[in-house]
């Protein structure tokens, strides 16, 4: 074990056992005792009054000889239909900033799409961009992802290797990951250099919100993590800057899936609920499946996307695809308005990284008010036409 | 048709609290439950199974008590369950864990293999794919609904950003699972009897004859640095007023952090 517990000072105060994330504390014959659940966080060391939670030695893991020969930042360009996700201007926006603060290179990966695409990526900040328009990728499949990506990183050593932590990015990445044996840390909401060592700070939620973790890949090259959508600035745009897009070989790539058909889902409303800016969520107080076409008129208006709390899905009034929250979508919109949802800890470690929250609900004790910037007590089908009659008041006034 | 379901024992998150005076999360009194998707993989396995001749093995790596998690699905029609458990995998990053499990899927030998997403306490989605790049196998991830069948192939579903494909794969093949794929039956009385008698096999490091420098928390190329508490929210104004006068201030407030 990483972590230890000398007996002859544990006092059995079981101070320690609730400090752990893990579950790994736990208590023998009047002891802590440490199980297979450490994960070497040392949160306990510091809770022990009698100091008897210590550090091991570390075994030091098997890692690569010479790390300091991987050198530049590379982020994917994942596309859909020909056309660059938004997540990739994101990835630029911090990859530039990492590929500056260690003095290195900003290169971007793009497969499938057209040049002009590519020369984009450019313009969002990136010095070269990887690209093969191979037709495998019209469609996308793990495998040939995977193939190229792994083969490219493995010819070019780059340091640090981001993608966005969408449907694709978080299913060929950790095929990646697992064939170049280095860390991939997934969902990641901020990143940072630790200048001395060049190590990549991963800092990312876990336990469903609850906390947060800082990791690091310290003797694996090249360090690997996907970056979770609208939570990046994207960099400065600059229609006049150069680089080189290199034209990479993609023989024998191929895949043992196979896409028959892509079926988009005619929506409501047609924006990407982790992509939007906005979204206006509806739950069990709609009281009705009808409640949703307010909802959708509000978030129309807004420019925004609908989401839904899991009763109302549940009750079959909205597809699955539109639930935030643990067992749906995490969001992290500029405005989340709730509306008729109680805030079930369940909904709120999905969106209770929004900017600002707006909570409509007839109950002023709904949970949902504790995680609310602006909270309005009230019938929502009174508070929501109101919203919608003024809003587009103002709209006709500011045209 | 050997079906394998990979499932997790993870604490219930919903039921995490925090302890707002040192910041740390209270784990008493939170209940281990299966991971919430690996239900809907196991009933998945289950109507495989039910589909085509085949036998549904559960796998679980974690420590000894992980065992009841194994019943639990016995309970539900499984099989067989395997607990792969040693002070070896302690401290098992995505890498080291799709490893260990890798290896005890080749010593079972499967046609397909069944993981829910994610896990709900690290939330990572990697152990999945990596599992299958280890077995050199093809995955399809976030299946939301299983089409067709055969001995040599399948079809299914797979949910994206913006609708779904139809996708086929050769076998074997790993599939990650959502939600919508199903609803987990419960256990019958015939399946809980079974549980209480099943015999649940424990692999050590040595049975699945995995090179130590490969597991655990020395075989995890990724280290967890240090863990906080996110920032509590501030700024939480409840709005005071008839229905209309709400609707001013709330519109007001926003056009002063220009956000209308």
């Amino acid at each position: 074990m990483p972590v230890i517990v000398n007996p002859e000072k544990c006092k059995g105060c079981e101070e320690c056992l609730s400090s752990c994330p893990f579950e790994a504390l736990v208590m023998k014959e009047g002891k802590a005792s440490v199980n297979e659940y450490c994960q070497a966080c040392m949160a306990c060391i510091s809770m022990c009054p009698e100091g008897a939670i210590i550090e091991t030695e570390r075994e030091v893991p098997i890692g690569l000889d010479d790390i300091h020969a991987y050198k530049g930042v590379w982020i994917f360009a994942e596309q859909r239909g020909g056309k660059v996700a938004p997540v990739a201007y994101e990835l630029l926006g911090i990859g530039r900033r990492l590929a500056d603060d260690i003095g290195t290179d900003l290169s971007a990966v793009l497969f499938g799409s057209r040049q002009s695409e590519a020369r984009e990526l450019i313009r969002w900040g990136a010095d070269k961009v990887y690209y093969s328009s191979d037709p495998i990728f019209e469609h996308f499949h793990d495998e040939p992802y995977a193939q190229l990506l792994t083969s490219q990183i493995m010819e070019h050593h780059p340091e640090i290797v981001l993608a966005g932590a969408t449907f694709i990015g978080r299913s060929f990445f950790p095929r990646v990951a697992a064939r170049l044996r280095t860390g991939l840390t997934a969902d990641c909401t901020s990143l940072a250099i630790d200048k001395e060592t060049r190590n990549l700070l991963q800092i990312r939620p876990a336990f469903g919100g609850n906390i947060m973790a800082t990791i690091l890949c310290p003797n694996y090259r090249p360090q690997m993590a996907t970056v979770r959508p609208r939570v990046m600035k994207r960099g400065r745009y600059d229609e006049s800057r150069n680089g080189d897009i290199i034209h990479i070989k993609s023989d024998g790539l191929q895949s043992r899936t196979k896409v028959l058909q892509t079926v988009k889902e005619a929506s409501d409303c047609m924006i990407n609920l982790q992509e939007a800016d906005i979204i206006v969520s509806g739950g069990r107080g709609l009281g009705d499946p009808k409640g949703f076409q307010l909802i959708a008129e509000l978030a129309e208006l807004l420019g925004g996307a609908v989401g839904s709390s899991r009763a109302a899905v549940d009750s079959g009034w909205i597809p699955y695809r539109h639930q935030v929250g643990q067992t749906g979508k995490t969001v992290c919109p500029k405005v989340y308005i709730a509306c008729g949802i109680s805030g079930a800890v369940q909904h709120l470690v999905g969106m209770q990284s929004s900017d600002i929250i707006i909570a409509i609900n007839k109950n002023p004790e709904a949970p949902i008010f504790n995680v609310a910037t602006y909270g309005l007590v009230g019938d929502l089908y009174e508070i929501v036409p109101l919203m919608i009659k003024k809003i587009k008041e103002t709209k006709g006034l500011s045209t | 048709m050997n079906i394998v379901v990979c499932i997790k024992q993870v604490p219930d998150t919903a039921e995490v609290k925090i302890n707002p005076e040192t910041g740390t999360l209270i784990r008493e009194g939170v209940p281990s439950i299966i991971n919430p998707f690996d239900m809907h993989a196991l009933e998945a396995g289950l109507q495989i199974k039910e589909r085509v001749n085949g036998r549904v093995i559960v796998l679980t790596m974690g420590p000894p008590q992980a065992e009841t998690a194994l019943r639990d699905a016995i309970s539900m029609g499984a099989d067989e369950g395997i607990l792969l458990s040693d002070r070896a995998f302690a401290g098992s990053d995505t890498w080291a864990t799709s490893f260990t499990l890798s290896k005890a899927i080749q010593k079972i030998g499967a046609d397909i293999i069944i993981c829910g997403k994610q896990a709900i306490d690290g939330d990572t989605a990697q152990v999945g794919p990596e599992t299958a790049e280890f077995l050199n196998i093809p995955h399809i991830s976030y299946v939301r609904k299983l089409e067709e069948i055969t001995d040599t192939s399948i079809r299914v579903q797979r949910l994206m950003d913006d609708g779904y494909d139809v996708i086929e794969s050769t076998l074997p093949v790993l599939l990650t699972v959502v939600k919508e794929l199903n609803e987990p039956r419960l256990p019958s009385l015939k399946g809980k009897m079974a549980a209480k008698k099943a015999e649940i096999k424990k692999w050590s490091r040595a049975d699945i004859m995995a090179d130590e420098n490969d597991l655990g928390l020395k075989g995890s190329p990724t280290q967890v640095k240090n863990i906080f508490t996110p920032d509590a929210r501030s700024g939480r104004k409840i709005l005071e007023g008839t229905p209309e006068e709400q609707v001013d201030a709330l519109l007001l407030e926003l056009r002063g952090v220009k956000c209308l």
